[in-house]
């Protein structure tokens, strides 16, 4: 008779891995921690560089604060990440520099879908194409910016194609046959 | 007395491009014009529009490595080392010293000849027609010496994540020397052929300036922010691939205008030479690629890395789920940044000051359009 091998117990799944980020401290954090309130601002840091997480509410004013006070006067990029697993689905990301102090900080803020977090054109100006196409990918919604258009996909365009429930292959049929004759290059 | 009443005192809508030879590809620039004035511009972009940042989410890090010499196609070679590092960072390695001198010298090769393209076609566009036969003959020697590292002439990848595609052939040295000592006369001759030219400076000088102050409101870098007088070089300001190691100067100049910007890039392409002479000097030996898995798999995490591409600030913004592909890759395109103050630029100016203005952004619409 042959042994009855004992079914080996199933591995725990595991745990989703998250970012090993370490908290960050300075003096930067210390001002932002004195102005806004403790804990308002969940400053972090993963290899070697440094950034906010923060309430969506509260962009608008830590971007002015942190231009006209520490002297980040440059936003080199605004972007966005889907996750569609989450409840609040998009991660809204900002990029800054400070010409004065040669560093770099990232402003991070989660958004639902539908939330139309506030525009920081009036803040810097180069945020104005930025946003329109985080708008265009995204369809994330600016509330305050001047000229809300797409800006890469044609106006007529349905659906937003960074969205993570956009295929790849996926693309407006409607447009195609309309605007390229039914041919659509793929 | 003559009836002026039928004379339509409205503004003008004039559509320029997208099939127009100055646009450098495929621009289209709405003008409202009052006479000759530009009163307003509207750009319409996306005709390039590939979605190369959507297709890197289906792409392995390796896979995806090709994909971004097609950003800024005349500088293949600038674009596969910003990818390069962030993925680097993202795995903590660093390329070993060898590779870091060759990556120099075929980014700061790639420098020049993206720059001569630039001086060509932009002397070109102004109606200056000799440059650009003398340009493309130095950049076709530059090309030659791509294709003899790595097959391709335009469209590289010429590096690996965590080091060199290949090792560099025998007699690399000598024909990179070799260049070096040939391209600095050339240089002298197209000034001597532009710079005090009475046609080019009456058509460039006090053309579309834009302060540094403008420069920093909508977020231009490369030459254009050094034209208007901001000592600013990511080499210098934060050094990547051991750029702190060679000794070179960042060229500035004050106005900010057309002829500014064009005098800057002539002297950073003499800066260039100055930097591969350095580093072709003594290329230490050792492996060409660092340790890196053969999958590659970062651990979860963020990073953004930039590098001072031709044009100016090159970042990629990379999220890892801890998989295979890339999460998210975003393009930080500095063609795409420094477009949007064309309209700060030519308002008030003229139609023919457009066309010098939009060739003085050095723009590369597969960038812009990604």
């Amino acid at each position: 008779m042959p042994d009855e091998k004992p079914v080996p117990p199933k591995p725990a799944p595991k745990p989703p891995a998250v970012m090993a980020a370490t908290p960050w401290k300075s003096d930067l954090t210390r001002e932002l921690n004195d102005r806004f309130g403790e804990g308002v601002c969940q400053c972090l840091s993963y290899v070697g560089q440094n950034f906010i997480v923060v309430g969506p509410q509260m962009v608008v004013a830590l971007i002015s604060y942190l231009k006209v006070g520490p002297g980040f006067d440059y936003l080199v990029d605004i972007t966005a990440v889907d996750w569609p697993q989450r409840a609040e689905r998009f991660e809204l990301v900002y990029i800054l520099y400070s010409f004065a102090r040669n560093e770099r900080v990232r402003i991070k803020t989660q958004i639902a879908d539908g939330y139309r977090p506030a525009s920081v054109v009036a803040v810097h100006l180069t945020a104005n194409w930025l946003e329109r196409e985080v708008f265009d990918m995204f369809g994330i919604e600016f509330t305050g910016h001047p000229d809300l258009r797409r800006i890469l996909m044609p106006d007529e365009w349905q659906g937003h194609p960074l969205r993570k429930d956009y295929s790849i292959l996926q693309q407006d049929q409607r447009w195609v046959q309309e605007n390229l004759d039914g041919a659509s290059g793929q | 007395m003559p009836d002026t009443t039928f004379l339509d005192s409205t503004e003008l809508v004039l559509n320029m491009g997208p099939q127009h030879p100055s646009t450098h590809g495929v621009l289209r620039v709405i003008l409202k014009l009052d006479g000759e004035k530009i009163l307003g511009t509207d750009c319409v972009i996306g005709y390039l529009h590939r979605g190369v940042e959507k297709i890197a989410e289906a792409r392995t890090y390796a896979q995806f490595n090709p994909y971004v010499d097609r950003l800024d196609y005349v500088a293949a070679v600038s674009n596969g080392l910003g990818y390069c590092l962030a993925v680097e960072k993202l795995l903590n390695v660093e390329a070993s010293p060898r590779a870091q001198a060759v990556r120099v010298i075929l980014t700061e090769l790639n420098r020049i000849a993206s720059h001569v393209l630039w001086l060509g076609t932009h002397a070109l566009d102004i109606g200056a027609i000799t440059p650009v036969f003398y340009c493309f003959r130095e950049r076709e020697e530059i090309l030659k010496i791509f294709e003899q590292y790595c097959g391709a002439r335009l469209t590289t990848h010429a590096f690996r994540i965590g080091g060199l595609q290949y090792e560099i052939y025998d007699g690399f040295e000598q024909e990179v020397k070799a260049f070096c000592d040939m391209f600095l006369p050339k240089v002298d001759e197209y000034e001597e052929l532009l710079t005090n030219n009475r046609i080019w400076m009456s058509r460039l000088k006090n053309v579309g300036i834009l302060n540094a102050e403008d420069c920093k409101r909508y977020g231009v870098t490369g030459p254009v922010l050094r034209a208007a007088g901001v000592h600013w070089d990511l080499r210098k300001a934060q050094p990547y691939s051991g750029y702190e190691k060679y000794d070179f100067e960042i060229p500035t100049r004050d106005n900010g205008d057309t002829y500014d910007r064009y005098s800057v890039r002539m002297q950073e392409m003499r800066q260039a030479v100055r930097i591969i002479r350095q580093a072709v000097e003594g290329i230490p030996e050792g492996p060409i690629m660092a340790k890196v898995p053969k999958v590659i798999k970062p651990p979860v995490g963020e990073a953004y890395v930039s590098i001072e591409a031709p044009k100016g600030e090159l970042g990629y913004y990379i999220v890892s789920d801890g998989s295979t592909q890339p999460y998210r890759v975003r393009v930080r395109p500095p063609s795409f940044v420094n477009l949007q103050a064309l309209d700060r630029m030519v308002r008030g100016a003229l139609i023919a000051d457009v066309v010098a203005v939009i060739g003085t952004l050095d723009i590369v619409l597969g960038e812009v359009d990604r």
